[in-house]
Formats: C-alpha cells, sequence, structure tokens
C-alpha cells in the first residue's frame, strides 16, 4: 500500500472552535484531546477521592455509623472503577500519550486523529453514565472486579450499568492503544530509529501491545457475565452448572496486565523528566528497553496469582509463583537505572523531580510487598485482606498518581507558557507525600493482623490504626487544593516559562511553548540522541 | 486547526515525507482484527475449560448436527474466494464485475444467517438449558453478529462500487480491500469454531 491519503472533504480550519471553546468540542488536535483527557480525567480524580474519603472517614469507628453497609458497598466499587477507568488509566496513557507521542516522533499529528477523538468522547458518557447509576437503583456493590455469585445475585440495574459503562471505556482504550501503536511504529519522521525514540515512547509501545492483547478478553468475559445477570444463563453461576474460576481467570487475564497499563506508561514518563532535572543520560537505554518488553511478555502470564486462594491446582501456583518473582527483575532493572540516572547528577530538587523521588521510594515499598505476595504461603495468609489494599495503593497511588503529579510540573511550561509556583509546589508535595505514607503504611500492619478488606465493619482492636490511616487521608484530601489553586493562579500569573524551561532535549522542547497547531513551524527537528545531556553544548 | 497529515495547508512548501504519510489504515485495522480475535479466544478459552472440568449434568441434551455447520463453513470458504475475486476485478478497473461478486459474496453470507437461524430453531435446547448450550448460543451468536456487521458492510461497499457515483475504484480500494480483510478473519475465525465446537 503506498496510496496516499488525500481528502479534500477533510475537517475545514474554519469549522473547528478558536480557543477555550476547543476544549469541549470534537476537536482533531492531538494536543487538544491530550488536555481533554487530563481535566476529564482530574475531574473523575476529584469525585473519585471525594469517594475514598468517605471510605475513610467510616473506617473511624468500627461500626458502619458513617454510611449504611450497602452504600459503602456501591461506594468502594465506584471508587475502584473511577480510579483506574477513568482516572488513572487515561491520563497516563490518553493525556500523556497523545500529547507528547507525536512530537517524540516527530509527526503532526497521531496516526488516525478522528479515531483519536471518539476514543476520548467514550469517557465521559461512560463516566456519567457509572455515577449517574448510583441515583437509579444504587451502584454496583460487587467491588471493581465483580465477581460472581455476587455480582449476579445484588442488585442488577447498578451491575449492568457498571458493565456497559467498563466496556465503553473498554472500548476507548482499544481504539487508543491501536492509534499509538501505528503512530510509533509508522508515523516516525525519515531518519527516526526506534532505538533513538525517547523512553516513553517504548513504554508506550508496551502498553499499548497489553491494551490490544488484554482488554478484549475482559469485554468477552464482561458481555457473558452481562448474560448471567440478564439472561440466567449458567456460566458463572454454580447454581446452573457454571464456574466461577472461569470469570476469575478471564478477569485477570485482562486487570493484571491492566496494573502495567496503569504503571509503564508511567515508568516512561519518570524516565523522561529523570534525565532532565539530574542533567545527564538516562542510565541504560537498551536495557530500559528489553525489560519493558520483558515486563510487556511476562506481565501477560502472571495473572492467576490473584487467584491463589481459588482452589488453584499445585502447578499452576508454582508457575505463576515463579513468573511473578520473575517480573521482579525487568522491574529492579529499572529501578536501578533510574537510581543511576541520577547518581552524581546535577539534581535541580524541582516539584517534579520530588514527585518522581516519591515515585521512585514508593514504587519501591510496592514493589517488595508485590513479590512478598506472590509467594503463596504469605499470600494465603493476607487474601483479600488491608495487605493487598496497602500494596496496591503504592503502586498505583504512590506510582502512577506520584508520576501524573510529576509529569504535570514537568510539562505544565510547555502546554500553558507558564510556570508553575514552586512553593505550592513543594507544599503539594510535602502534603501529597506524608499524606499517602500515612495513610497506607499503616494498612500493611492491620492486613497482617487479619483486617479483612471491602467490609464497612471491623474488629474494634484496628480502631487506633485506621485513625492513623483516615489521618492520613485528610492530608491527601487537602493536598488538592495548593495544587488547584497553583494551576489555576498560574495561568494568569505564573512566570513566562520560555520554550525550553528545563533546557530539555526532547523534542517537545524545541518548539515554542504552546506549541502551534502543527507542531513545528517548519520541519520537524530530527533528534537522535534525546538523553544527551552532560555535553559541552549543554551544562 | 488542520491536523491532517495531508490537507492542503500543509502541503504548501513543507516536507513531502513529512508532510504526507502512507495510508496505515489496513494495519490499523490489523492490530484491530488482533483484539477482534482476543475476544474470541476468551471465549474459546472458557470453553474449552468448561468442557475440561464442568462436566453436564446428568440427562442434558447437547448433541449436534453437523449437516448444516459443514454447509456452512463451505458457504463461509466460498465467499471469501468471491470477496477476493471481486478486489481483483476492481483492480482490473472493472467495476460491474466487482459489484457483481460483492453481491454473490453477501447473498452467501445471508445464506450462512439463515441456515444458522434455522439450525437455531431446530436444535433440541434452549440458551438457558445447560452449559454447554448457553456456551453454544454465546459464540455462534458473537460470531453471527460479525457475519451479521460483514454482510452490511459488503452490501454498503457494492453501493458504492457501482460505476456512475461509487467512490470506490482501482485508485480509492481501501474500504473494500478493509471489509475483505475483516471478511477472511470472520471467516477463519468460523474455522476454528467449527472445529473446537462441533467436531472436537
Amino acid at each position: 500500500m503506498t496510496i496516499l491519503i488525500d481528502n479534500k472533504a477533510e475537517v475545514k480550519e474554519s469549522l473547528q472552535p478558536k480557543g477555550f471553546l476547543r476544549y469541549f468540542s470534537f476537536s482533531l488536535d492531538h494536543k487538544v484531546i491530550g488536555i481533554q483527557y487530563l481535566v476529564c480525567g482530574f475531574l473523575f480524580y476529584l469525585v473519585g477521592g471525594t469517594l475514598a474519603s468517605a471510605i475513610r472517614i467510616e473506617l473511624i469507628s468500627p461500626l458502619s455509623d458513617f454510611l449504611p453497609r450497602d452504600v459503602y458497598n456501591q461506594v468502594l466499587t465506584l471508587h475502584g472503577t473511577i480510579m483506574i477507568f477513568l482516572w488513572i488509566v487515561p491520563v497516563v496513557n490518553g493525556a500523556f500519550g497523545n500529547y507528547l507521542i507525536p512530537f517524540y516522533v516527530g509527526a503532526r499529528d497521531m496516526a488516525f486523529p478522528r479515531l483519536n477523538a471518539v476514543a476520548f468522547w467514550l469517557i465521559p458518557p461512560s463516566g456519567l453514565m457509572l455515577i449517574a447509576s448510583y441515583f437509579i437503583e444504587g451502584a454496583a456493590q460487587s467491588g471493581w472486579t465483580a465477581y460472581p455469585p455476587l455480582s449476579i445475585t445484588t442488585p442488577q440495574s447498578g451491575q449492568i450499568i457498571w458493565i456497559l459503562s467498563v466496556l465503553l471505556l473498554g472500548g476507548s482504550s482499544i481504539f487508543g492503544g491501536i492509534n499509538f501503536i501505528v503512530t510509533i511504529l509508522k508515523l516516525r519522521r525519515p531518519g527516526l530509529k526506534l532505538m533513538n525514540l525517547p523512553m516513553y515512547c517504548w513504554a508506550m509501545l508496551g502498553t499499548s501491545i497489553l491494551v490490544v492483547l488484554s482488554t478484549p478478553v475482559l469485554a468477552g468475559t464482561l458481555i457473558l457475565l452481562s448474560f448471567d445477570i440478564v439472561a440466567h444463563t449458567g456460566f458463572f453461576n454454580p447454581a446452573l452448572g457454571g464456574n466461577v474460576v472461569v470469570y476469575q481467570h478471564l478477569f485477570w487475564f485482562y486487570s493484571h496486565p491492566a496494573v502495567y497499563i496503569m504503571v509503564l506508561p508511567a515508568f516512561g514518563l519518570v524516565s523522561e523528566i529523570l534525565p532532565i532535572h539530574c542533567r545527564k543520560p538516562l542510565f541504560g537505554y537498551t536495557t530500559m528497553v528489553f525489560s519493558i518488553m520483558g515486563i510487556v511478555v511476562l506481565g501477560l502470564v502472571v495473572w492467576a496469582h490473584h487467584m491463589f486462594t481459588s482452589g488453584t491446582p499445585p502447578w499452576m501456583r508454582l508457575f505463576f509463583t515463579i513468573a511473578t518473582a520473575f517480573i521482579a527483575v525487568p522491574t529492579g532493572i529499572k529501578f536501578f537505572n533510574w537510581v543511576a540516572t541520577m547518581w552524581g547528577g546535577k539534581i535541580s530538587l524541582n516539584s517534579a523531580m520530588l514527585f518522581s523521588c516519591g515515585f521512585i521510594i514508593n514504587f519501591v515499598f510496592g514493589g517488595i510487598t508485590g513479590v512478598a505476595l506472590a509467594q503463596v504461603p504469605f499470600d494465603i495468609h493476607v487474601h483479600d485482606t488491608y495487605f493487598v489494599v496497602a500494596h496496591f495503593h503504592y503502586i498505583v497511588y504512590g506510582g502512577s498518581v506520584f508520576v501524573i503529579f510529576s509529569s504535570i510540573y514537568h510539562w505544565y511550561p510547555k502546554v500553558v507558557g507558564k510556570l508553575l509556583n514552586e512553593n505550592l509546589g513543594y507544599l503539594h508535595f510535602a502534603l501529597t507525600f506524608i499524606g499517602f505514607n500515612l495513610c497506607f503504611a499503616p494498612q500493611h500492619w492491620l492486613g497482617l493482623n487479619g483486617m479483612p478488606r471491602r467490609v464497612a465493619e471491623y474488629d474494634p482492636q484496628f480502631q487506633f490504626i485506621n485513625q492513623i490511616s483516615s489521618f492520613g487521608a485528610l492530608f491527601m484530601a487537602v493536598s488538592t487544593i495548593p495544587f488547584l489553586i497553583n494551576i489555576f493562579i498560574s495561568i494568569k500569573k505564573g512566570e513566562i516559562a520560555g520554550n525550553n524551561p528545563w533546557n530539555g532535549l526532547t523534542p517537545e522542547w524545541l518548539t515554542t511553548s504552546p506549541p502551534p497547531v502543527e507542531n513545528w513551524e517548519g520541519e520537524a527537528p530530527l533528534v537522535n540522541e534525546p538523553y544527551g545531556y552532560g555535553k559541552d553544548y549543554l551544562s | 486547526m488542520t491536523i491532517l497529515n495531508n490537507s492542503d495547508e500543509i502541503t504548501k512548501g513543507g516536507d513531502d515525507l513529512i508532510d504526507h504519510h502512507e495510508d496505515f489504515r489496513i494495519f490499523g485495522l490489523i492490530i484491530f482484527l488482533i483484539a477482534d480475535g482476543m475476544t474470541f479466544a476468551g471465549f474459546f478459552a472458557a470453553y474449552l475449560t468448561y468442557k475440561a472440568v464442568n462436566p453436564l449434568p446428568e440427562g442434558s441434551v447437547y448433541e449436534l448436527e453437523l449437516a448444516i455447520p459443514t454447509l456452512n463453513t463451505i458457504l463461509l470458504l466460498i465467499s471469501s474466494a468471491t470477496f477476493h475475486k471481486a478486489g481483483k476485478a476492481l483492480l482490473n478497473q472493472k467495476n460491474d464485475i466487482s459489484q457483481k461478486w460483492l453481491l454473490i459474496t453477501a447473498s452467501l453470507g445471508i445464506t450462512f444467517l439463515g441456515c444458522q437461524l434455522f439450525e437455531y430453531f431446530n436444535l433440541p435446547f434452549g440458551l438457558t438449558d445447560n452449559l454447554f448450550a448457553s456456551t453454544f448460543y454465546a459464540l455462534t451468536g458473537f460470531h453471527g453478529l460479525h457475519v451479521t456487521l460483514g454482510t452490511l458492510m459488503i452490501l454498503i461497499i457494492s453501493w458504492q462500487t457501482r460505476i456512475k457515483g461509487g467512490i470506490i475504484t482501482y485508485k480509492n480500494m481501501f474500504p473494500l480491500e478493509a471489509v475483505e480483510l475483516y471478511w477472511h478473519f470472520v471467516d477463519g475465525i468460523w474455522v476454528i469454531l467449527f472445529i473446537i465446537l462441533y467436531l472436537y
């Protein structure tokens, strides 16, 4: 196929809204779509955070006095679903991917701009639908995993709306994944080799492969689940001869890779941020690429480590334990590469850098508990306890969300053209880091001592530790305030950033801030050495 | 705001290699079909697991006749060939012949769906009778949905291949190629489904 696309009837410039309004339009500009993803995701983050606060307020006392039990179940289901499907996945993939990938490959836009816009515009309706289900007959109550038979026996309407919503979000994710794969592999400007791409491209390539291979399996599973709920078939209903473990296998075949879908792009973003603020080349580029691809391959074959208590046969336990432990190797390589990148560098400890350092610290904690959880005897002891809650919050909040904030501090000057206030940034980091660790570190102890997750009531002996945890959650909630003030004040009164405030070498810094519609005036620059810091021409 | 890599505004004076790009839509479609194939893979995995670990209760009815599905397999295989003929004809700029082959393909698809419905109505079990029945209807139904969409798309492109005013010509083969690829994919899935569900 060497036919050039030449559609004269394409969208005319005059038909597209200008200025602020374009963020509410079906814009085809990858930069506008990236911002749409980010702002939309952040609004859902505020909703999910409010729900998290409700959970922590409920858990201040051992009895279910703040929320009724069934409302508590709905709140935790919505919290999990919103945070995963509407905040972290769309933001680390959609928002930063759309904004940065075309710059990194030297293109004017993504490969399929219209598909890109469709992928974004699937998100707000499905998110609103999910939230609206609470006001109809109550939201889904079976947790974000929607395990049958619980999801079959709880009220139907909420569960069905949950399924529809997740199907739409899955579709959005797949469309985005297709777009990223084609853009990264095919749309590179002439002369730009794969092994010279910035690391975020590799992370997004790996993530998109995971998205394309695993999300459809979740979609198929949820279709079968909806048959069970609506048509009373028995796929996952033991009373009708079905098998709940099949659901768990299919669900985790998506949902374990989903962890990597949330965290691999974060790895990529950190790999962009660290070299710039440490003034050193990214350490071990090639090993980084191979470890990303290693994580992609291993990430697809570890899902049953979520199911060690589901009657999993011994050979399967053995295989999945070993495979899971193996993932620590590529992840560890990446960790040491980041530390080695920082080692001996001229580190400027600004807000972006602080959040990245916070990410590295938190992620090591989450990684260590992850390796511990991969061991069957230990996993059986802490399965479905707060130890697991603490572990994955260290991965997804301490990992991905810290990187999202780091990236916002890092790329805000490019997107808006103004610098963020550093003092407010320090305050935001301090509150988030202290609050996060205060909230989740004690939960390891709670889990080890047997406090089950997803239950509104608990043994009174756990009250004090739960109160510490809730106190930490208060810090996290408050930390959003300086961040929002910072964002809004800096748009108006921020210091002018200039085109390249961090002296970066990656292509997005080689254009104006904010970038023009076509990304560059004239030809796209050829960047063969995106991390060539510490050379003579740049101090 | 034009972001199209190749609209008029951009091509003025830009570097052609950057501003034009090749047509990657087929590549994108292949990735989509891989994703779609994974949905089927999930269903197949579920079905095979059920077969291995969930024996049906005593007295369950789950017999399948082979005559209709075998006929259906043959119909779909022929339809892949006729679709290929349509593409060849279009490449030789014979739009009318191409359109005929497309209509033949579409009628084969419709016949397939008709046979499938006939089978549904004559089977001794219904959707909720037992686990095998549910899986059978889910798998064949999901595949049938793909055939239905494919047939509709074939009818649309056969209309678009018309000589007077049709937009699909040998210069603009993409719609035909895309549907053809999709059709071969659905065909291939059916062969796997036939082997797993009826023969194995």
